[in-house]
């Protein structure tokens, strides 16, 4: 098939700059340097000037479910409101506190954005449009995913504030705890496709591994929204219980920083997810057309998005032993179970068809669901009638006038 | 095979520059007048008592080990998923063996009270 713009546009705008640098006498080693950090370049600052957007579309969103108009003054539908923002920002001064670990609290807001940005690397937009395909992407992922809970440990540490450094704490209970279900839901897309790789796992996802897996699906999409940090999972940064945590010494566009980290992590879930359990670019005619194959990646990473933000714009925070129970109780024995269950059923219908072994999958998903839900009712309702009881005792002593320990 | 890794170790020298940058530049442009009383910790109005890094939960360091126990699992089922499709029946039911193996940790964990936030 012939190379065009429309059929592979990376190889053939690399192309064409390389023969334009050598046509100008540059050494090829020295080309090849050029065009891989234009590329870099092209991606990075493209994220970052998207979250401008992002920032604007999650306001309106908001501002609609609270029964508000949102930002609506600056530009058309208030659209410019986020430039307006950044230019505000730029100008601002920065207060750095008294006593404050200078080289660590400079460097968590630039952490906090660079280990974001860095999963863009690895995110296949279409087939033959990625940063870079790499054979260990998703190993890359969670690898890189530590450096922003990283920021936010320093960021707190750094601070020398009683508020940020609970904060911090909090952080580093709940961050480092969701992260063992993430990690062994995203076992299941590995174990399903056979690789590591990014594109591999977009390109065996004939059926969307949201429906032969829905449990794993599930429990990324949840973990993941603890790891961005936003309500309800916000309690790292609870303006209410410790005025902001983590980031509550940091102005200017440090802070900004952090603001722009979390809006950027929380489309970067999505983009995952969409990857991961919804197929990626996959669609029809986005083989040949790496554009269409796009603008479907786009449509189902936005709907992902939509339901991030009516989470946050509709969830009360959690607690934090409610936090835990979820993770440590709920979560990863379910992730464990689902996890065998579902290798035990691929192997033993490894020579059956595609529909078969995955309508068996997403059989067993369900039944381990209901399995789940049965014995968290069960032990729902027991803990329910353990308290009832305690608290019958607690108005039988106060009637008694009696002064027991309960 | 390495230029993809030139392209990852670029990609984070880029991602550490743009950030920096941009608070580089919005430092030149934005005033710069400290006193003493700008700069002190926030603190609900009242003056901070004593060493901020004060100590934490033991709490946090079970927590921490639990952690460690199971992302470093994890990592280990990582090559049983990659060469999953090639493996015998046998090789599968030894890592379904690991894996309840964990979660009997996992519950002896829960027993013992480990996962209990008091």
């Amino acid at each position: 098939m012939e190379t065009t713009i429309w059929t592979d546009p990376i190889r053939v705008i690399a192309d064409w700059l390389t023969q334009l640098l050598v046509g100008w006498g540059l050494p090829a080693g020295l080309v090849f340097f050029i065009i891989n950090l234009l590329g870099v370049a092209v991606l990075a600052t493209g994220a970052m000037l998207f979250v401008l957007f992002l920032i604007w579309y999650e306001r309106k969103i908001v501002g609609r479910i609270q029964d508000r108009l949102g930002p609506n003054r600056i530009g058309p539908f208030g659209i410019f409101q986020s430039i307006a923002d950044m230019l505000k920002i730029f100008t601002k001064e920065y207060i750095t506190p008294l006593g404050a670990d200078k080289v660590p609290y400079n460097l968590a807001p630039i952490m906090a954005v660079g280990g974001v940005l860095l999963i863009w690397a690895v995110i296949p937009f279409a087939d033959r449009v990625y940063g870079v395909d790499l054979n260990v992407g998703v190993l890359y992922i969670i690898a890189v995913g530590a450096i922003g809970t990283l920021a936010i440990i320093m960021a707190g540490w750094s601070s020398n504030n009683k508020y940020a450094l609970l904060g911090a704490f909090r952080s580093v209970a709940l961050l480092i705890s969701y992260e063992v279900p993430m990690v062994m839901a995203l076992l299941v897309p590995v174990i399903l496709s056979g690789s590591l790789g990014m594109n591999d796992i977009v390109r065996s996802q004939a059926i969307w591994y949201l429906f032969v897996a829905p449990i794993p699906a599930l429990i990324f999409f949840l973990t993941s929204m603890a790891e961005v940090g936003r309500s309800p999972f916000d309690l790292i940064e609870a303006e209410s219980e410790i005025v902001s945590g983590f980031n509550i010494e940091y102005s200017g566009l440090k802070f900004g920083m952090f603001y722009v980290a979390e809006f950027l992590h929380a489309f970067t879930i999505s983009l995952l997810f969409a990857t991961l359990f919804m197929g990626g670019w996959r669609g029809p005619g986005a083989e040949q057309f790496p554009l269409l194959g796009l603008i479907y990646f786009v449509i189902k990473t936005f709907f992902v998005y939509f339901v991030v933000i009516l989470f946050r714009g509709s969830l009360p925070r959690f607690r934090t032993d409610q936090m835990m129970d979820l993770n440590w109780k709920i979560l990863t024995p379910l992730a464990l179970v689902s996890i065998m269950v579902i290798a035990v059923v691929e192997k033993a219908l490894a020579g059956s068809s595609l529909v078969v072994r995955s309508a068996s999958l997403l059989l067993a998903n369900l039944v381990v669901a209901l399995v789940a839900l049965q014995f968290l009712r069960s032990s729902g309702k027991s803990q329910r009638e353990l308290a009832e009881s305690a608290g019958a005792q607690v108005v039988d002593t106060v009637s008694t006038r009696e002064h027991t320990s309960i | 095979m390495l230029n993809d890794w030139l392209y990852v170790g670029l990609f984070f020298v880029v991602a550490a520059a743009l950030p920096g940058i941009a608070i580089f530049l919005a430092g030149v442009l934005g005033p710069k007048k400290p006193n003493s009383l700008k700069n002190s910790i926030y603190e609900c109005g009242i003056e901070t008592v004593g060493e901020t890094w004060v100590q934490f939960k033991a709490q946090y360091y079970i927590f921490a080990l639990v952690f460690l126990i199971f992302d470093v699992e994890t990592v280990f089922l990582f090559p049983w998923a990659v060469a999953f499709n090639i493996l015998p029946l046998f090789a599968v039911l030894e890592g379904v063996l690991f894996i309840l193996i964990l979660l009997g940790g996992l519950i002896y964990a829960w027993r013992k009270g480990a996962l209990e936030w008091v």
